[in-house]
């Protein structure tokens, strides 16, 4: 597993390796703090096409269509995201459409803006009524292998997968601290 | 100016000999003017998800560079999913058509006004988004140009086609979303998409 001299891992280097070694062709996103390293290196990758979206809900149209023609699409977004793709996630499921969502949280630990916990914390249970399997992870180091596996679960059973990505992993944001400075 | 296309005339006219078209089928009225049109594997009429009929075209289009993919929905679905427009304009594919069957209502609710009955001008919108064509039709000399458009000329295209507000009989394509699915696949990629 990739990892810095001071022992940190690289799990947005990991996440891309497993979008590629799972053959992803377009990678919709609305852009989060916490996937920025992982959009860089996706618009970097000739072999898959990353593709921002107004919001988050254009990335299950996306998708659909994708898969359609024969490609995998996996989407990128922070937790509020998740609350604007609610109702189309009705098409993935009645479609069975193959679809792994990577979600960075905010909301939960160590919020600092109020305005964002109520959807974080709303987060795996509205994904989970719309028959979205949930996979949370708090660790770094648990995160390449929760999307390999949320990567393998959606493609091989034709169905969404969504990996929560703590704020315990990418960071605590504060703009007071921002501000302060 | 009221309209004088009569909308299954026009699509009847768009999808008239559509070759190898890939077609994604806003849902409501213009599902059903698509499946008067004749139902087909390789259209997918959608049931649900109002407001993405034009970023499934999207996708599809990235997906199938070689093939042309053309997107009729309707102007409420449109006006829905409007931020589509400048995502689509960004990304530039050179093989998708947009065509908005414009009555200037919500047709399945109620005939209700939608916005561009307002004056909303969504090939404006479209253009100024940065697709490579769009316009608004009103006159039946107009649709065998587009037709051809759709087929050849490079896209991103749009066309807003303005109809007459009507009711008529609803002609309803298969509902199975899992089906509408796979026959699609079948048919775009071949048996071997069964297993994919």
């Amino acid at each position: 597993m990739a990892a810095d001299a001071q022992g940190v891992i690289d799990w947005p280097l990991e996440v891309h390796r497993a979008l590629a070694a799972s053959s992803v062709r377009q990678v919709g996103y609305v852009p989060d703090a916490g996937h920025k390293r992982l959009i860089e290196l996706c618009h970097a990758d000739r072999s898959m096409r990353a593709v921002p979206l107004t919001t988050e809900e254009e990335g299950i149209g996306l998708a659909t269509g994708a898969w359609l023609g024969g490609e995998r699409c996996a989407l990128l977004m922070q937790s509020s995201g998740v609350g604007n793709i609610i109702n189309a996630l009705g098409t993935i499921k009645e479609c069975r459409i193959p679809l792994p969502i990577l979600v960075t949280m905010r909301g939960e630990y160590g919020e600092f803006n109020p305005w964002q916990v109520p959807m974080g914390q709303a987060t795996p249970a509205v994904l989970e009524a719309m028959g979205v399997v949930v996979q949370p992870v708090r660790e770094a180091a648990e995160v390449p292998a929760a999307v390999d596996a949320a990567l393998r679960l959606a493609y091989n059973s034709y169905v969404a997968t969504a990996v929560l990505i703590s704020q315990r992993v990418i960071g605590i944001k504060s703009f007071q601290e921002q501000a302060a400075r | 100016m009221s309209a004088t296309l009569k909308r299954r005339d026009v699509v009847a006219q768009l999808l008239e000999g559509r070759g190898e078209l890939l077609v994604v089928a806003g849902l409501g009225s213009t599902a059903w003017d698509c499946t008067a049109a004749g139902d087909h594997p390789l259209t997918f009429p959608l049931w649900g998800a109002m407001g993405q009929a034009a970023m499934m075209g999207l996708g599809l289009a990235l997906a199938q560079p070689k093939r042309r993919v053309l997107v009729i929905t309707g102007d409420g679905e449109m006006l829905m999913g409007m931020g589509s427009l400048a995502t689509i304009a960004v990304q530039r594919p050179a093989n998708l058509s947009v065509v908005v069957i414009d009555n200037e209502r919500y047709g399945e609710t109620g005939m209700q006004a939608t916005h561009t009955g307002s004056g909303v001008d969504l090939a404006a919108v479209a253009l100024a988004c940065g697709f490579r064509s769009a316009s608004t039709l009103t006159r039946a000399g107009e649709i065998a140009a587009l037709r051809s458009a759709i087929h050849a000329a490079p896209g991103p295209n749009f066309a807003a086609v303005k109809v007459v507000a009507e009711k008529i009989p609803i002609l309803l394509p298969p509902r199975d979303g899992g089906l509408l699915k796979a026959r699609f696949r079948r048919e775009l990629l071949g048996a071997a998409a069964d297993t994919q």
